[in-house]
């Protein structure tokens, strides 16, 4: 009875669902992490504890194939998340700090157009686009689509940030004697800079992780770890499977909490 | 016309338009060199346009801005020596305190050594020394502020603006700022232009007030002519508390004019050019320029009944009534009570008004 | 007084604004290049004519459009009737993806709202516990969830071990399981925007529900629901437009019987095959209602935006 009125905003079973929502997305992730760490040759029952299956991914018959599609992967990631980076960077500066202009919002439509367009339309789009023009299907083809698509993923924090930083300081660095330049560089480029990490950062990721599209622009021959892994897959589950999915999806929690601790810290207060 | 090399600031015909929008209407102000310039007027007013377009962040759609007799108004911002006081300091976040202060300088080709150097000076100079190492973060709102003026100082600017600096500090605190920005506009010989919505503040601090509403020009004078002369409705309004009341001019002659307000009621005021007998205007009495008793004392006496006494501190308001007239408010300084009385509620008594205390205005 | 105030209209920053053509370029030429222009390219894809080892033959044709809709018989010289079979991919395709919207719905509201009314300091912490999962690879996710609901998966000897049940529930390759895995893929997009509305409600409102008499639930369906309205409008559209079009979690976690567009399409593509315009025109058709959703909810926020800010 004494807290029956004690707060107007709490359901019953709400907490529950939330706890049930948790355990429903960590619990594929956590059995499949500890399911890597099998010694059992079958997937299915457990004999203990062991990195077999992580020393067979880097010396198995597959290794080969994983380490070059790991290389891949890597590259590509890299490097189409410092080219959407820096594209989303000089973007977000003309549409947050360029005034109103006409085609702000179609700019701005076409930054965001791959988030609205279906991957698997982009993904065919892309690849009839490359075949119409001859572009033979291989390396450079996934990484310009990769540039391509991150755009978005690396502008949204990017001009959130910037959105955040008001132009006072900017104009005190001018009235101080800067130039424009020297006021994006010494003033605007380090109070951006956790923005601009963490859209790298994302781009990243999506960059790593996507499968769909690369799978459509890859070509013949050229594989990334998802695309290795998806075909892996369609064989059946394997334990290696499970450990290379076990550091990738390391990788991906340990970049993203980076994100998000830089993202929080605030340096402009 | 070339300018004046003497002025420090000469603002031509300035029109500031935004498509449709005019936040400025053609001002035209001189401000001497070694002035503390105040631009004063509520919010939307216009002032804080024309300061940015003096410093160079807005600008100028028409007209031209000349520093001491050089035209500024297509420099950019960087090729301008002025600097602001912004209103919120803008303080560079992620920079110590000191290279705050020193990146004005650096920025006009000082060594990194030598522009630290002169920023300890300045921090020095405002009692902020030991926060050198700092970041602006850790400082109080008082101390930023300080900062930022340090920050704006130290390239010895030609002119120094203040975009309602104070605006954010504690009364208190925006008091002492009030006398130290005074004092160090004296020490400096620096040209200060303040903007503030603080009449106050403009009043206190000022060699001359421009005020300023809805794009234009309403007055421009030093603190006294401002407050004793207003020159329309807006600036007797705006500065201070007064007295408006609607009269008509029965008769003008040698300046002064004899009006009568309603309910029988006349008085004599001073009167101001381009008003003739029969004008229906208004005329502003400040309420310390009035006083109470209970029979009529001077020529300009008005019969009324007190409706309240209201106690603020240094001083005491009352509303009079006139019979079949309008209201009064009459200021009695608590330092007066000695020779000026105070009367109960419902008493009836005089109002008096020395000649000359009124005045007619030019809406 | 702001300086936006005096400044009248002009309040957006303009520092760049002569340098901001240069500046958006770059981004105007990859978008324009290698987005926009491969989907004008699909368009034009879709009215060509089909090459039989992959490819197509430059020739204009209805051929993809009418084999989408129409069945002409064997050797196509019948009089047309409506073609099911990809309106029924289609179909089960949204069916899937509107189940999986409400799988979402139904978990997803009660989180935001209970994350939402969380202290403020640990809010920030529930957001993050509930995205991490969506930026971990999709594959991996997907191949993770069908490794767990295997008939001899964890979830079935779990279950067989606690004596719930005796033989294994086949969940894979069931209609269940490809609404779990997109439902699994895309929660983070109904919380989210949920979540956002829930946080800017003013609770004072669900007081004074409850001064006048409403029940704790009457005040949830009358008084919360409608004012995060536009909140949940977002999350379902979030969830449902991506459900539409995957691949992933039909293809591993549906077989062959719980086909959807994704597949359909990709099809299309692999090896010799495939019919390009046919996968094309199929893309131009999805493709076609995502952009109708997407304008109707942008109708609708920007309805939600006038009324009440």
């Amino acid at each position: 009875m004494a807290h029956v009125n004690d707060n107007i905003k709490a359901y019953k079973g709400f907490r529950s669902i939330t706890l049930l929502c948790l355990v429903v997305l960590y619990a594929p992730l956590v059995i499949v992490t500890i399911y890597s760490f099998n010694a059992s040759q079958s997937i299915t029952n457990w004999e203990g504890i062991s990195l077999r299956w992580y020393a067979e991914v880097f010396t198995g018959p597959e290794s080969e194939k994983f380490k070059v599609a790991a290389f891949n992967s890597f590259t590509i990631a890299i490097i189409a998340a410092t080219a959407s980076t820096a594209i989303a960077t000089l973007a977000a500066t003309a549409m947050v700090r360029g005034g109103n202009f006409k085609l702000r919002t179609v700019s701005f439509g076409l930054i965001s157009l791959p988030l609205m367009v279906p991957e698997i339309v982009t993904a065919v789009a892309t690849l009839i686009f490359f075949n119409a023009i001859g572009f033979t299907r291989g390396y450079m083809t996934i990484l310009v689509a990769h540039i391509a698509f991150c755009i978005p993923f690396a502008y949204l924090p990017i001009s959130a940030r910037m959105q955040g930083i008001e132009d006072s300081f900017e104009q005190a660095a001018m009235d101080l004697y800067a130039t424009r330049r020297q006021a994006f560089t010494k003033i605007l480029m380090p109070l951006m800079a956790p923005g601009i990490i963490s859209g790298f950062l994302l781009a990243f990721i999506v960059s790593l992780d996507d499968f769909i599209i690369t799978n459509f622009v890859k070509g013949a021959g050229v594989e990334t770890l998802p695309t290795a892994i998806f075909g892996s897959v369609k064989q059946g589950i394997k334990p290696n499977i499970m450990a290379i999915s076990t550091m990738l999806l390391s990788i991906s929690i340990v970049m993203v909490t980076i994100s998000y601790f830089v993202s929080k810290s605030d340096n402009t207060k | 016309m070339p300018g004046n090399k003497t002025d420090a600031i000469d603002v031509r015909n300035a029109v500031k338009r935004y498509g449709d929008f005019t936040a400025l209407k053609r001002i035209s102000l001189t401000i001497k060199d070694n002035e503390f310039f105040t631009l004063l007027g509520p919010s939307g007013c216009g002032k804080t346009t024309l300061l940015r377009m003096i410093a160079g962040f807005e600008d100028v759609t028409e007209g031209e801005i000349l520093l001491y007799g050089d035209e500024i108004e297509s420099l950019p911002p960087h090729l301008r020596p002025v600097n602001t006081v912004f209103q919120n300091y803008a303080l560079f976040p992620h920079m110590t305190i000191l290279d705050n202060v020193a990146f004005g300088l650096e920025m006009r080709g000082k060594t990194k050594a030598a522009a630290r150097k002169r920023a300890g000076e300045m921090l020095e100079l405002v009692q902020l020394s030991q926060f050198a190492a700092r970041k602006p973060s850790q400082l109080s709102g008082g101390q930023q502020q300080r900062v930022a003026l340090a920050r704006a100082l130290a390239p010895q600017p030609k002119v120094l603006l203040l975009d309602e600096p104070l605006s954010a500090l504690d009364l208190k605190l925006r008091k002492a700022m009030q006398l130290e920005l005074k004092h160090l506009q004296r020490e400096t010989g620096i040209t200060f232009i303040f903007v503030t919505h603080d009449q106050e503040e403009a009043l206190t601090m000022s060699d001359r007030i421009a005020v300023m509403s809805a794009g234009e020009m309403q007055q421009l004078g030093s603190p006294t002519e401002i407050y004793e002369r207003p020159r329309n409705m807006f600036v007797a309004d705006f500065i201070g508390e007064t007295n408006l009341l609607e009269v008509s001019v029965d008769e003008v002659r040698n300046g002064r004019a004899v009006c009568h307000l309603g309910g029988g009621h006349a008085l004599t005021c001073n009167s101001v050019d381009g008003i003739g007998e029969g004008a229906k205007v208004h005329m502003s009495v400040r309420p310390e320029r009035l006083f109470m008793s209970d029979v009529p004392v001077e020529t300009e006496s008005l019969k009324g009944r007190v409706a309240e006494n209201i106690f603020v501190g240094t001083d005491i308001s009352t509303l009079v009534d006139l019979a079949e007239g309008p209201q009064f408010i009459v200021r009695t300084s608590n330092s007066d009570r000695g020779n000026k009385r105070i009367f109960e509620p419902g008493s009836e008594i005089f109002v008096n008004m020395e000649l000359g205390a009124g005045r007619l205005l030019m809406d | 007084m702001a300086a936006g105030a005096a400044s009248g209209g002009s309040a957006r920053a303009d520092t760049y604004k002569d340098a901001r053509g240069w500046l958006l370029l770059p981004s105007w030429a990859v978008l324009g290049i290698f987005v926009l222009g491969p989907v004008c390219m699909m368009l034009i894809y879709s009215f060509l004519t089909k090459e039989f080892r992959g490819g197509v033959i430059w020739e204009f044709s209805l051929a993809a459009y009418d084999q989408f809709f129409f069945d002409r018989g064997l050797f196509g010289d019948e009089p047309p009737t409506i073609e099911w079979t990809y309106i029924t991919i289609f179909w089960r395709s949204i069916w899937q993806a509107g189940a999986a919207t409400l799988l979402s719905l139904v978990i997803g509201f009660p989180t935001a709202y209970f994350i939402a009314t969380r202290p403020e300091n640990v809010r920030p912490v529930w957001v993050f516990l509930i995205t991490i999962p969506y930026w971990v690879n999709l594959l991996i996710r997907t191949v993770s969830m069908k490794f767990l609901l295997r008939d001899q998966g964890p979830l079935n000897d779990f279950l067989i071990g606690t004596g719930l049940i005796d033989s294994p529930i086949h969940i894979v390759n069931t209609n269940f399981a490809v609404q779990l895995g997109l439902f699994y893929s895309y929660l983070p997009f109904m919380v989210l925007p949920v979540y956002a509305a829930v946080e800017r409600y003013n609770f004072s409102l669900s007081e004074a529900a409850a001064d006048l008499y409403a029940s704790k639930w009457t005040t949830l369906r009358r008084i919360v629901l409608p004012a995060v309205k536009p909140g949940v409008v977002a999350g379902c559209i979030l969830v449902f437009v991506p459900s539409m079009g995957s691949f992933l979690a039909p293809d591993l976690l549906g077989g062959a019987k719980n086909f959807m567009i994704g597949s359909l399409i990709e099809e299309q593509f692999k090896g010799n095959a495939g019919n390009w315009p046919f996968g094309a025109a199929a893309s131009m058709i999805l493709l076609t209602m995502v952009l109708i959703i997407l304008m109707f909810s942008a109708r609708q926020q920007a309805k939600a935006d006038k009324a009440g800010g």
